[in-house]
């Protein structure tokens, strides 16, 4: 469209903002920002998208909804209900689902949303974390995200406490009951979050209290993060899988304009497409089943949804005898205060300090902009596997019945299973992903070596046989090749023999002993000269000569 | 991750359109995608994106497209047409079946909508535009020493200007000012709620038994929840049964609710023969029948279940278990005290609390020593 004026329609508003804001510099510089592709980058776009669905949805559903505690009786459309007393939030989300057309499918949409919306921040802090991209100059993004996640639980917990169904009430009864545990100001957190008693306090706050937290101040925290998320994203320009024009110095991609914007375009499409179509035909917390609350109900079987698994497994794998102290008159409920903040503060508290943590060991400060293959950073990846093997346990422990009940074993066996595995399971997963990783490095140090196994049978003159070898294509080549070699440690005397500061005292002692953890066992990968081909291919590390090593953009 | 660790295997679609393979014989060398390639271009195209269109298949791709927007037209329409036309018919949507039928056709499509715009979109993408790969350059984040300094420099400067620096009584006092300024909104936030007191330890079964002794009975009715039909000795004798109660009148009190979360109680019917009453408890119980606050003292659900075969009290939420025969021990499972025991009696043929649990129910506290 060189040559083409654009249209007025187009110009005039374009010159109109231009002449007030100088808008047309910042557009220019951005109308063909470069994305670089990857399949796993779409995580996050998920993430994005969902949370827009959600406030839209969101925004829906507020037009109908009572925030209120006030018992009413019960007079809508929904016959097996009719007459019975309940809360005005309960009546009105009945109201929502019965007789507002498209009401249901709305709140369906919202429930589906969130659970999409956490499933997709999970996977998408997981392909950050196993590629190495919260690297300098990216921690920021990357603790940002880690709050979002958090603030979305919460956000989570008090949107489905919101219609007052058996289902919330019993939620909000767990939350009521670690908050007690907590020392000193339990019972004051517990009195000021509730207005009063459980459940509905002096005046009926609680609900109001919840409303306002779910649909105004969370969200708007969110938003804010969301925003900064995607600002510093923008303008650190994103990471890139190692491949060819990929570098620390250059991204290389389809511009913004118009590829991304019709790809991701269409991504949001197909996100509201698939959860409307969950909407649609599948059924998430039908609350008229439930019933409305009742203190003294429960139904077997109660599950959260996924996100506040983990919490759940933890409060039912905690054994309650010895773990309950009083001294000097005061209750100390560690049954209950440490499955409630002990695992997701390990989580979460690993995940925020891991950039800082690595960061200290290897003495790395660069800038990254090319990922990391998770094989070529195996202590990471081991610590990331057996981080999520531990989350994963304590997922599954959050539904020991319903795995007890389905697979027809003790429930109490499945609890003794679950507090063993806690311990055990995370060990097992570190050395079997590192062992995994390492043993990877030594087939990329093979082909970097020795080439591909052609196929092709050679029979040399006295009678032997072997595999011709034939070098990889080269962007094979540049993916194998963007293994840094490990940084040498760092020396313990400098040239005159003092001892450098970052090794010195016990934390320099553990930094060394650290690192020498983190790269003894590393593998090199480097690149054969042409003609080698000696037709075994062990990817010893000791078989692998030295070679040119072709370095990609470090 | 799709590090594709399979030195012969990593099939991407490639442009080149090499020749097809017979089924069942070996892949030829040249399919084998690590092996170097003469004709080499690096960078697979991600497919589409066609530098050079082939205007006949272009033209196809079109009509493609097309066809997608044409149906997320039709399915819009749809939507529209069924919210006006039918899901009002006879005074709108009612009761469960119109319900359902209402959001299967918005949902539909809705969805079909959406979907079938993604995905003419995305052929649209891959198939028709022009536009080529490029490269940008990354830009280092930090600024530069000189920038660094000069902002320093700047900001010292503004801060001698503006004379926080060099006077202290100023600074002090502003910060003297500001702190009480900041707590001002906290203190805004102690009607949040009451303070604790003495709520936790009491709850409606002390305060009616005391108001029965005052009328000169012995104790207060149970009344079973949801009739409030109080409970002879008589109708609750067979053995193996639970069901839950509360005080007489509780309906009637101030904060009903609240009341009830905490008096809430079950009555289990123990054989007499397996009973241990705990010590100091032996008149607690009326042949066997004993009541323990519902009210798990884990986190607070309502420990529900009862098998009669074991005689143990489960908690559906986190799987607390407790012995009815044997004071509400716990068994199994994250609780650490028994369920409190609620004293009963018989007046008049019904059954009666004679005082409040012995201590506070529920979860525990700091406070609750």
């Amino acid at each position: 469209m060189s040559d083409a004026t654009a249209p007025k329609a187009v110009a005039g508003p374009l010159n109109f903002l231009d002449d007030r804001l100088g808008s047309t510099n910042f557009f220019q510089r951005n109308v063909k920002k470069v994305f670089p592709d990857h399949w796993s980058f779409m995580l996050g776009e998920i993430a994005l998208y969902s949370f827009v669905i959600l406030l839209l949805t969101g925004t829906f559903l507020t037009l109908w909804f009572h925030p209120s505690m006030e018992e009413v009786v019960y007079n809508g459309s929904y016959t097996k209900l009719k007459g019975v007393q309940m809360s005005e939030a309960y009546s009105s989300a009945l109201h929502i689902s019965f007789d507002v057309r498209g009401g249901l499918l709305m709140r369906q949409i919202h429930h589906w949303a969130a659970v999409l919306f956490m499933a997709s921040i999970l996977a998408h802090m997981l392909r950050v974390f196993f590629t190495g991209a919260y690297r300098k100059p990216r921690e920021l993004n990357w603790l940002i995200g880690i709050n979002m996640f958090i603030l979305g639980m919460l956000e989570g917990l008090f949107g489905y406490s919101l219609p007052d169904d058996l289902l919330s009430g019993t939620g909000l009864r767990i939350t009521q009951g670690v908050a007690e545990s907590i020392p000193l100001v339990g019972t004051y957190i517990y009195m000021f979050l509730f207005g009063g008693e459980f459940p509905a306090g002096q005046y009926g706050d609680l609900i109001p209290r919840l409303y306002a937290i779910h649909i105004l101040l969370i969200p708007g925290v969110i938003l804010g993060l969301v925003t900064a998320h995607m600002m510093i994203m923008w303008h650190q320009k994103h990471t890139a899988m190692p491949s060819k024009n990929q570098s620390n110095e250059q991204v290389y991609g389809y511009p913004f304009y118009p590829v991304f914007m019709a790809k991701t375009g269409a991504y949001f499409l197909f996100t509201f497409g698939v959860l409307a179509l969950l909407g649609a035909f599948a059924q998430i917390n039908p609350i008229w089943l439930f019933g409305p609350y009742d203190p003294g109900a429960i139904s077997s079987g109660s599950q959260p949804d996924w996100y506040m698994g983990v919490l759940e497994g933890a409060l039912r794998l905690m054994p309650g005898q010895g773990t309950e102290w009083v001294i000097w008159g005061h209750t100390i409920s560690l049954n209950v205060l440490i499955p409630a903040t002990v695992p997701l503060g390990i989580v979460f508290g690993g995940a925020m300090a891991w950039p800082f943590i690595e960061q200290w060991v290897t003495g790395d400060k660069r800038r990254h902009d090319i990922n990391d293959r998770p094989r070529n950073a195996p202590v990471r990846t081991a610590i990331g596997m057996a981080a999520v093997t531990f989350y994963g346990l304590l997922w599954l422990a959050g539904a020991n019945d319903v795995l007890a009940d389905k697979f027809h074993v003790s429930l109490f066996g499945t609890t003794w299973f679950f507090r063993f595995a806690i311990f055990i399971g995370p060990v097992v997963a570190y050395i079997v992903t590192k062992r995994i990783c390492l043993g990877l490095q030594r087939k990329d140090a093979a082909v970097a070596g020795h080439g591909v196994e052609a196929g092709i049978i050679v029979m040399a003159p006295d009678g032997g046989f072997s595999e011709r070898h034939e070098p990889a294509r080269e962007d094979e080549m540049i993916k194998i090749l963007s293994k840094e070699k490990a940084r040498a440690e760092a020396p313990a005397v400098d040239a005159n023999g003092i001892p450098a500061p970052s090794q010195k005292g016990p934390m320099g002692h553990l930094r060394s002993r650290l690192q020498r953890a983190m790269t003894f066992d590393d593998i090199p990968i480097e690149e054969h000269g042409e003609g080698h081909g000696e037709g075994h291919g062990h990817g010893d590390e000791k078989a692998v000569g030295s070679g040119s090593g072709k370095q990609l953009g470090h | 991750m799709s590090d594709n660790n399979d030195t012969a295997g990593s099939h991407e679609p490639r442009e080149d359109g090499g020749s097809r393979r017979v089924v069942g014989t070996p892949s030829s060398v040249g399919e084998r995608t690590l092996l170097a390639k003469d004709d080499d271009e690096g960078y697979p195209a991600p497919a589409g994106a066609g530098e050079e269109l082939d205007e006949k298949s272009a033209k196809n791709a079109e009509r493609v497209v097309a066809a997608f927007f044409l149906l997320a037209f039709a399915a819009s329409v749809a939507f529209i047409a069924y919210y006006i036309g039918w899901s009002g018919r006879n005074g709108g949507m009612h009761g469960v079946t119109r319900t359902r039928e209402s959001n299967l056709w918005l949902g539909g499509t809705m969805a079909l909508a959406m979907l079938a715009l993604a995905v003419g979109v995305t052929i649209w993408v891959r198939r028709l535009m022009t536009s080529k790969p490029i490269i940008q350059e990354r830009h280092e984040m930090a600024s530069s020493a000189e920038t660094r300094a000069a902002f320093e420099a700047d900001v010292l400067a503004g801060g001698e200007d503006s004379g926080i620096t060099k006077r202290p009584l100023l600074r002090r006092t502003l910060l003297l000012a500001a702190a009480p300024l900041g707590l001002a909104p906290l203190v805004l936030l102690r009607d949040l709620g009451p303070l604790p007191e003495k709520r936790l330890r009491h709850t409606f079964w002390g305060e009616a038994v005391k108001k029965a002794k005052a009328e000169g009975k012995k104790g207060v009715r149970l009344v079973v929840d949801g009739t409030n039909a109080p409970l002879k000795v008589s109708d609750f004798n067979s053995p193996g049964g639970m069901i839950t109660v509360l005080p007489e009148g509780i309906e009637e009190t101030h904060e009903a609710a609240n009341e009830i979360a905490k008096a809430v109680t079950i009555l289990i019917n123990v054989p007499a023969e397996q009973f241990k009453p705990v010590k100091g408890r032996e008149n607690w119980h009326v042949n066997g029948v004993v009541a323990y606050s519902k009210i798990c003292t884990h986190v607070g659900c309502p420990a529900a279940l009862y098998e009669q075969t074991t005689h143990h009290i489960l908690c559906p939420c986190h799987q607390s278990t407790f012995d009815a025969t044997d004071g509400a021990k716990v068994v199994f499972g994250p609780a650490h005290r028994p369920l409190p025991q609620l004293p009963l009696g018989v007046e008049d043929g019904y059954l009666i609390a004679t005082d409040d649990f012995p201590e506070p129910i529920g979860p525990s506290f700091w406070e609750r020593g």
